[in-house]
Order: structure tokens, then sequence, then C-alpha cells
């Protein structure tokens, strides 16, 4: 019964498995002296492996709303349009399409020849189908709406789809990027969330799916037969690592070819050289904003000048600087600046202290041994975030800086989100909060200011009531006409900025990073995956050999 | 000893009883259904749309109605379907996640075991020595240090700098064409890391009782009288002492299946494993109350399991027991 | 023989001779230090963001660097021990209060009350305690009072158990019975005599208790439930600090070591007094 033994021999154990670790089986690195020198053409083969945080709920993006599912979901299916690499639609399962001059009617021309990853030819009976199960009460989807708004569907040959509405509505074509389904697969279904293809999707698009252990990974395979070519890489595998840390360790190590860095990852981990012959970092704006909303029914917010006061106090740069590290932009509205709908000339908030003091100063604010008070009340108040977002609690912490220094107390509070929706915003028990939007490229955003969407769990939650900007809404949604509709949008920023009922804060940027032997990748205002069938990896320097 | 057994087992369900009881009220308790996630602040979900999905899940009924449904169908360990998207059964989702956690386990209760015992005999044995303290440094670092640093730095060490070990995961890309062998060498390989972590992080506690029964049986009459006989030394400690010191650890084994479990949330997130501890945690998070209650009952379950099995133990080895 | 004073002094000598300790005990006291007189180790305030400092090793004017947004770390991790120490005071006296009362309640009135007290102490302790304290900070708000509360009422069923073996084991003690003739109250036996003697166990609980809080807060800041910033905790900084932990390492092992060291501490000083009461209780 000794004990020492069995101490050392676990270290023979040790460097036995060391040794394994050479045993891998088809694979090598190609060393980047090498690679530099190689011919940059396209080529078939090779695997990319993708890090993603949150694991995947099912395949069939209707009855999930997560973006991870979603973005799975992207490899297999195909939309009847897509939006391109300057986030203007295209089609995508369908050629062309007309809408009529009273913007009520959409016809649909459908590509012909393209088939099912299991051989069955795409029709437009699959896209009535689609349309059908939408709206059908048996399907649990969030998405809805949007088709509830058709009047009636036709489709009077296999390759024309038309659609027609009870008024005009812009917004309907981008809602056509919805994936369709495949009929003949799923109409046994009633339900389509319980059906096997929300486990193995069976689609159009350029992967087909291979194999899901859940909360591992996910495979595909490259769709030989897809309308738009075979993709060049011939597999992708999505890792689930819920760790930030332990996923940039396996980029390093050659675990992970893509992920998404964050700010300090960017700027200062991977800045050596070491690092840069190895990958390569993107950075483009990303479709989404921060901002600070108030409850515009609050005693101290109700007033203009109180927001903004609070809109000059606020430091925007030190949150760009504090946050992003400097990578992301001043957000002046609800746009992402670059794009068509986006208003460069609207009222501005640069940081400045003293003027924000001066306009507390008319709302009635008096200094009072550096507090702000009126009517014997100091001015604080608590302002909510989600918890477990870093950036978020950053952005707080500067704002709460940036506010004491005028004399505003504003305290944190940091919730969970599920708690958070339910509590506090829904029941519109909040001073202030500090959220985000993500931006679809349709500039269509009527749920989100117009005053009939103010009702409990509806997204005007902070309360804007604008008869202009209501008017301008539906004026935006209503036509096609791209200038029409600008003019709206811009006029409804100038509004916005005027009246301030959020001080919009920051546009991040995106930030991902790639393995070096994965070319084809061009940066656009639609961000890096727009093309993804089309990046590929050069013979010489393919890592991973993949049997067809 | 099949009435002990029997007995335990009838003593086993008001507590199973008891469990899914307080774990149902806990849920329903908290604030956020399990809709919010699906919904909440999603600009194409509407009122109509979340009224479909309440009733779809059958959250329109009152609660005492909803419990009843659960725990008779948990009687036949259908804990329902998953609230998430996939909609798959809970007991399905569970089972797929168990295995690995259980392995991780048993093997770090293994390793727990193996290194654990002779550290407390021997400080035991050699009180007060700089064997005792330093091992009782080591084992108690062990359970001082958060799990998860301890576990980066170990991943830059063996995984990045050195290259011997995988960094996260339970296996290679390539892990279906390997070989038998090559996959058993894979998942070796992959789970080596986190088994020693485990391990090291539950030292402490065997260690430390198995050194003060050993104390405690050392002052003891008949070891004294064993040592008068003119024993040799050896004998007297590692197999008079220590034979009757090691009983009462073995039920130490079965209670620290709770502390294992709790303490598979923060290793399968750090070295992303696929198990129940990490699916634990994202049913918290999206308020999934059929895979909440589901898991806290099997871990209610297994915790059972194991002081049932500590308890047979002790009572096989001790023929005092067996004969009541 | 020499009682009550005679056996203190004797654990007392016991717990000094043992080095582990005695180191264990200075450890917690300049912890004690640090929480309590903050001022005394740094000049700094912990909550000053300077947006140009961010991510800065360590240096004359940042002993252990700055953080992500350019706070001085030092001051973060002094203060931190003040929040350190009242997330573990404050559940560690919840759930030694708990458990005292269950505990006496269960061992004086003893048959129906024990028996359903016992039960319920049974399947608490069937849940895995980290799942159900991930459970209810999740649902309710990661504030620091419901850290506390709820790390205390999982944590009480050892002392319940042990108040309760010592209760049952007195009650039916010849002095208590004489107590009782002499018109002593319940209350008084409780306390002259119950009290006492699981003042011990109940030490060692408390202090081990204490070490796991700080454990338990730290996995909880890894889950993004634990204390929530800005206010610094160790647990938080050390998770913002994980995903540098190659380039900006002073930002995660300076906290890591600041709950290693603590919690070993705490676990020594555990140990220690365990061992120093152990020979004695063995005696009996």
């Amino acid at each position: 019964m000794r004990r020492t033994p069995r101490r050392i021999a676990a270290l023979p154990a040790l460097v036995l498995l060391a040794v394994l670790a050479g045993c891998g089986g088809g694979k090598k690195e190609t060393p980047p002296e090498i690679a530099a020198a190689v011919p940059d053409v396209p080529a078939y083969g090779d695997m990319i492996v993708e890090g993603s945080i949150g694991g995947i709920s099912g395949f069939l993006s209707a009855v999930t709303s997560d973006a991870a599912s979603h973005e799975a979901a992207g490899y297999v299916f195909n939309g009847l349009v897509r939006y391109d690499k300057d986030l203007k639609l295209e089609g995508e399962l369908a050629k062309s399409w007309e809408v009529s001059p009273d913007g009520r009617k959409i016809t649909f021309h459908l590509r012909k020849g393209v088939k099912w990853q299991d051989g069955a030819p795409f029709t437009s009976e699959d896209v009535m189908f689609t349309y059908r199960r939408m709206i059908d009460p048996r399907t649990p989807t969030a998405y809805a709406e949007d088709f509830k708004q058709v009047r009636r569907a036709s489709a009077p040959d296999p390759y024309t789809f038309i659609v027609e509405y009870a008024r005009s509505f812009a917004p309907a074509l981008a809602s056509w990027g919805m994936h369709v389904l495949p009929k003949h697969l799923l109409e046994k279904y009633p339900d389509i969330s319980k059906s096997p293809l929300n486990k193995k999707p069976v689609g159009t698009g350029p992967y087909r799916f291979v194999e899901w252990k859940t909360g591992e990974k996910v495979v595909y395979d490259a769709n030989p037969g897809y309308f738009e070519g075979k993709p060049y890489i011939a597999r992708v595998i999505t890792r689930i690592i819920p760790d930030q840390a332990t996923m940039f360790l396996e980029l390093k190590s050659g675990g992970v070819d893509i992920m998404t860095l964050t700010p300090p990852q960017y700027t200062r981990q991977t800045d050596t050289p070491d690092f840069r012959t190895s990958f390569n970092k993107y950075k483009y704006l990303a479709s989404a904003y921060t901002y600070l909303g108030f409850r515009l029914s609050h005693p101290f917010f109700k007033d203009r000048r109180v927001r903004q006061a609070i809109a000059f106090a606020a430091d925007k740069k030190a949150l760009i600087d504090g946050v992003l590290l400097g990578l992301g932009q001043e957000a002046t509205g609800p746009y992402k600046p670059g794009t068509w709908a986006y208003n460069p000339n609207v009222r501005k908030y640069p940081h400045d202290p003293a003027r924000a003091k001066a306009l507390l100063a008319e709302a009635g604010w008096k200094e009072n041994n550096g507090t702000l008070v009126r009517d014997g009340r100091p001015f604080e108040f608590t302002v909510l975030t989600n918890a477990g977002n870093e950036a978020r609690a950053k952005t707080a912490a500067i704002l709460q800086q940036n506010l004491a220094e005028i004399g505003i107390t504003m305290k944190i509070r940091t919730v969970e989100w599920a708690a958070f929706i339910n509590q506090f915003i829904d029941k519109r028990d909040f001073d202030a909060v500090i959220l985000g939007w993500s931006l679809t490229p349709d500039p269509d955003q009527y749920d989100i200011w117009h005053s009939s969407k103010t009702g409990p769990k509806e997204l005007n939650f902070v309360g804007f009531v604008n008869p202009e900007v209501d008017t301008l809404l539906e004026e935006g949604r209503s036509t096609f006409d791209i200038e029409k509709r600008k003019k709206a949008y811009f006029r409804i920023q100038e509004i916005l900025a005027e009246e301030q009922p959020y001080v919009f804060l920051y546009v991040p940027d995106a930030l991902p990073v790639v393995q070096k032997r994965f070319h084809g990748i061009h940066p656009a205002p639609a961000g890096i995956s727009y093309n993804f069938p089309k990046w590929y990896v050069p013979k010489a320097l393919q890592k991973y050999r993949i049997q067809p | 000893m099949l009435r002990f057994v029997a007995r335990r087992l009838l003593l086993t369900i008001p507590l199973l009883v008891g469990i899914s009881l307080i774990s149902f009220l806990m849920i329903h308790m908290a604030p956020g259904g399990p809709i919010s996630l699906t919904t909440d602040l999603n600009p194409r979900a509407t009122a109509e749309a979340r009224t479909r999905l309440e009733k779809y899940y059958g959250l329109d009924k009152p609660l005492h109605v909803q419990y009843g449904r659960w725990l008779a169908r948990m009687a036949t360990l259908d804990f329902g379907e998953s609230f998430s998207p996939d909609g798959r059964p809970v007991a399905e989702k569970i089972r797929e996640r168990i295995p690995i956690t259980l392995t991780i386990n048993i093997l770090s209760m293994g390793l727990i075991f193996l290194v654990a015992i002779p550290i407390g005999i021997y400080s035991a044995v050699r009180q007060g020595s700089l064997f005792d303290r330093v091992s009782t440094v080591f084992v108690f670092t062990g359970f001082s240090i958060p799990t998860f640093w301890l576990a980066l730095l170990l991943m830059i060490l063996f995984g990045v700098k050195l290259g011997w070990l995988p960094i996260s995961g339970i296996g290679s890309l390539e892990y279906q064409s390997l070989t038998v062998m090559g996959k058993i060498a894979d998942r070796a390989r992959h789970l080596l890391l986190p088994v020693l972590l485990a391990g090291f992080t539950g030292l402490a506690g065997m260690s430390r009782y198995m050194r003060s029964n050993m104390l405690e049986v050392i002052r003891q009459d008949y070891i004294a009288s064993a040592r008068a006989k003119g024993l040799p030394e050896r004998r007297v400690i590692y197999i008079h002492a220590m034979r009757n010191a090691i009983l009462p650890v073995i039920t130490i084994l079965g209670l620290s299946v709770p502390e294992l479990l709790g303490g598979s949330v923060i290793f399968e997130t750090i070295f992303a494993i696929p198990g129940m501890g990490q699916l634990f945690y994202q049913g918290v998070m999206a308020r999934d109350y059929p895979l909440i209650m589901g898991i806290l009952t099997i871990g209610a379950f297994l915790t059972l399991l194991g002081n049932l099995l500590a308890d047979v133990g002790y009572a096989l080895a001790d023929p005092r027991i067996r004969q009541g | 023989m020499s009682g009550n004073a005679g056996i203190r002094r004797d654990f007392a000598r016991r717990l000094l001779r043992n080095r582990l300790t005695v180191a264990g005990g200075l450890v917690i006291a300049l912890f004690f230090l640090v929480a309590a007189f903050p001022a005394l180790f740094t000049s700094q305030n912990p909550d000053r963001i300077d947006v140009a400092t961010i991510l800065q090793p360590p240096s004359a004017a940042h002993p252990l660097g700055t953080d992500d947004l350019g706070r001085d770390v030092l001051s973060r991790v002094v203060y931190g021990a003040r929040v350190s120490m009242k997330v573990g005071f404050v559940a560690v006296g919840i759930a030694t209060s708990v458990g005292l009362v269950i505990g006496l309640l269960s061992g004086f009135y003893g048959r129906r009350v024990d028996a359903v007290l016992m039960r319920f102490v049974d399947i608490m302790l069937c849940f895995p305690t980290f799942f159900l304290i991930l459970s209810v900070i999740a649902f309710l708000s990661p504030s620091i009072v419901n850290i506390m509360v709820v790390i205390g009422l999982t944590g009480w069923m050892g002392v319940a158990r042990l108040v309760r073996a010592e209760t049952l084991s007195l009650k039916e003690r010849d002095f208590v019975a004489a107590a009782r003739a002499q018109g002593a109250g319940t209350l008084r036996i409780i306390f002259r005599h119950v009290l006492p003697n699981t003042l011990a166990p109940i030490l060692v609980a408390a202090t081990l208790g204490v070490a796991g809080a700080i454990l338990t807060e730290s996995a909880l800041s890894f889950l993004g439930i634990g204390v929530q910033p800005p206010t610094p905790s160790w647990g938080n900084i050390l998770t913002v600090g994980k995903n540098y932990i190659e380039f900006a390492w002073w930002l995660s092992l300076f906290p890591g070591l600041a709950i290693l060291i603590t919690v070993l501490g705490y676990n020594l000083l555990g140990e220690g007094i365990r061992d120093a009461a152990d020979p004695r209780l063995k005696g009996r």
C-alpha cells in the first residue's frame, strides 16, 4: 500500500498521451513564409471551424428566435430575396420580381431548376406552403405579423408566386427573406417545430446538414447541386464554446478558424506580429446601436430640456474610447451611418457640461453643493440594464461619471434579462434604461416609434408620442419609392434628434477574425459573410483533408 | 440486508415528492415566463403570437393543475417537453447529456479517492510533520482556488504554450474517423484536464476526513494493544487502523455527488463540455421550466442514489449493521 | 476538573501551536484590516474611470495596474475585500441563525417536529446547492442582498444537524433534568448548556462558510450573475480579467490571488479550530 508508485504511475501515462498527441488524422499547418508565395486561385476543399458562444435550438427559423439558430439555418435554407453586399435587396430563390404601381401586389418570378437537397424540385408550391404555415395558428412562430398583412396569395404556375396586400407595404418585400420550407417533407406535420426537419434540415441552400451534437457542434457539407454553384469550402463545423476566453485560446491554437473579437482583444491582444501572420482581422460597422432610453412620463424626463441636457452631458467620445476602444461611431439617431436612410445632418450633442447645466437651470434645477435640486428634490434616478453584458455595464459606469460631473446622481441596477423584460419594461417600472436595438436593413421602425405601439409588451416602451412622426412612419412604410421613403425617414431623424426620447450613444464595430488561409473575403457594408459560399482556401494552404 | 435496502428505498419516495414540489414552487415564483425570450422586444412578435404560445405550452392553466400534470408524468420519468424551440422531450435532452457529466464526476471521484486516502493516512500518521503541513496547504489550495481561473491557466500552459493537450471540448473534429483505440485516446486527452481539475478541487474534503478519522482510530485502545502485542508498525497502521478509518470515508463519496454536480456548471462552461451542468444553466437563463425541474429532480435523485449506495456499502463493510 | 476555563486555555494552546492555523488567522486579520480601513491601503477612488489609461500594466501610479475602464486595480481589490466580507458574513450569519433555530426546535421538541424538520433538511440536502443558488439569483436579480440571502438560505443545513445532535444528546443528561427541577427555563438551558457545546463546530462551519460564500460569489460572477459592476468584487474583476488573461495578466492575477489567499486562510483557520477542538470532543 505505498502511495508513491501510484503517483509515479501517472507520469508515464501522461507521456504516452502526449505522444499520442502527434497522431491526429489528416491535417497540417503551412508555415507563413510558404503561404505568402502560394498562387491565389480558388480551389475546392478544406474545412472552416467557427466558434459560437450560444448553442442553437433548431433549424427552422420561423420557430426559433435566437441569432445563433438563424445563422445556422442560413447555411441550409434560402429565402425568396436576400441582402447583397451593399444591403440592397436582391433575388435569391426569386430570380426577379415586380411591384404593381399601386404598391399592393408583388409578383415573384422564381428560379427554375433549383432542387431541394433530397433531389425534389423547388416550386411555387413550397412558397405557398411556407406562407400558409407562417399564418397558421398551430405554428409557434413570432414572425407571423408581416405575413398576416397579405390579403391574397396565389401560385398560378410552378415558377410564379403573387401576393396582394391590403395596402402598399414596403417592408413586405424584405419579409420574403424568410426561409422557404419544403412542402413535400413538412406537409404531414401540423406543427413544424415538432417535425424532424427542425433537427435534420433539408433546404435548397449552399450547405447540407450532416450532424448536430447538441451543445457540442454542428457539421455541414457543401451542397454540390447548389443553384449558385458548389461552395468552395467543403465542410463547415460550428463549435459551441460558451466562454469567450476559452474560444480565444482555441483560436490561437488552431482549434477555431473564425470568431468575433471584443475591442480589447482586437486592439491589444492580437497585435503581435505572430498573430498577424496567421490571422486577418476585419472591422466594419455593425447593424446595431446602443442608447439611453427615458421613461417619457417620468416627472424629470417629461421636459425635453432635461433630456437634451443629459445628451450634452454624455461624453460619447469617452464612451467610444472606453467601451469600444475607439472601434465604433457616435450614433445620432436610430439608423446606421452609411445606409441610405441615414441622415447625417441632424442636431448633434457634443460633450458640453456647461450647456447641459444651463439647460437644466432653465428647467428649474438649481445647483446645491454639487448636486442639482428642484423643489427640495435632488436629481437622482436609477438606470436599468441587463446583467452579463460587459459593454452595457461599462457604458453605464461612464455615463454615471459624466452625470455626476453636472450634479445628477445616476444609480445603476443590472437585472437578468428575462426578469428585466417582464418586471420592468413590460410594466413600465423604470426611470431610464441602457439597451440596444439591432437594425434590419429596411428602415421601417413603426413598431418602435409609433404612438399606437405604446401598449404593454409593445416596443415603444418609452412612450414616445409625436403626431408628425406617426404620419411620417405611415408614409415611409406605404410606398416603395426610395426617394419618398428617404424624405420621410430623414425628417423623422430630425425630430428624434430634437426630442431625444433616447440619448443615442454609439454604433459599435463588428470585429470578426479569420484564419489567414481563407481567401475571397471582401468587407462591405453588409459585413464579410454575405458571400460565404465563395470563400476558398488555395490548394497548397489547405489544412484539413475532407473525404467527399 | 434486503430489508434494509428496501426500507431505504421506500424512504426516498416522499423525499422525491418533496423535491419535486420545492422545485416546482421555486421556478413558478420566478418572474418572467418562458415565453418572454421568444417574443419580448422582438419587433416582429405580437400580443396574439404571445397568447398563442402561452396556450401552446399550457401556461394558462392554474398552478395546481400544472403541478398535478407534471407530477403524474414524473412518475413515468416523463418530464414533459422542453420549452426551447426544439421542443424535445426533457428526458431525452437530459439523457444525452448525463453520460459525459457522470463520466467526469465518476472519474474525478476515483481520482480523489486514490489520492486523498493516502494523503489523509500519511498526514495522520505523521501529524504535524512537514508532509502534513505541505499536503494540507496543497489540498486546501485546490479547495480555495476559483476553478475557472485555474482552468484557464492550465489551458494556456498545456494547450497553447506546450500544445500537449486540447483546450476544450470532448473530442477532436476528426473523432468519427478514428479507430477505437484512437477514440479512447482522444477522449482521454480531452477529459484529462477537466478530471484533474475536478479532482484537485475535491481533494480537501476527503483527505481531511480520512486524516481525522485515522487520527481518531490511532488513539483507540485496540491499536495500542496491537502495538503492545509486538505487531510491526506497518501492519498496525495499514491493516488495522486503516480498515476501520476508511469505512466512514465511503459515505463521504456518496455525499459529494451534489457538490460535484453543482460544480459541473462552471466546469462545463469553461471547458465547453456538453454536459448536464451546462444544460441546466441554459435552461435557467431561458426559463425552460420543464428542463429545470427535470434536472433538479434528476440531480436530487442521483444524490439519493449516492447516499443509498454509500449506506449500503457501509452496511456491507460493517458487520454490526448487517446484523441489524 | 479544571472546568471551562481550563478547557478554553487548552483549546487556545492547541490552536496556537498549529502554525498553519496561525498563518490562516493572520491572513484573515489582514483581510479584516483591509476591508475595514481601505483608506490605509489605497488613496485612489476605485470608481474613477479614466479612458486614457485603459488596461495599463503595474506602474508607480497604479501598483497593480488598471482595468478595462482605466480604474486602479489596487483600490478595486481593496474595496472588493469589503464586498467579500459583507457577502461572506451576512450569508453565514443567516445560515447560522436559521440552522440554530431549526436545530434547536428539532432537538428540543423532538418527535413530530423533529421528523418534519429533519425530512425538510434531507430534501434540501438533496439539491445540488449551486443549482439552487443559480436558479434563484437568475430568477430574481443579481443584487448583493439577494446573493447574500440565497447563499445563507442554502447553507444552514449542516449547522441545523449539528445543533440538533447536540441538543438531543444534552436533553437526556442529568444536569439538564436537575436544572429543570431547579426551575430553569428552556432558554436558560439553551444558553448555558447547549450553545457553549456547539460553539466550536458552529465556529468551524461559519469559518468554512465564509470561504465558501466568497468562492460562490466568484462563480456567480463568472456566469454573469454575481455582484454587478461597477461595484467592485473580486469575482467580477476576475471575470473581466479572464478574457485578457494573457496580455493583461494583472487583471486576473491579483483578484485571483486575493480570493485564493483569503479563502485558504479561512479554510486553514476553520480546520485548525476543528483540530484543536477535536481531541477534547473525542475525550468524552
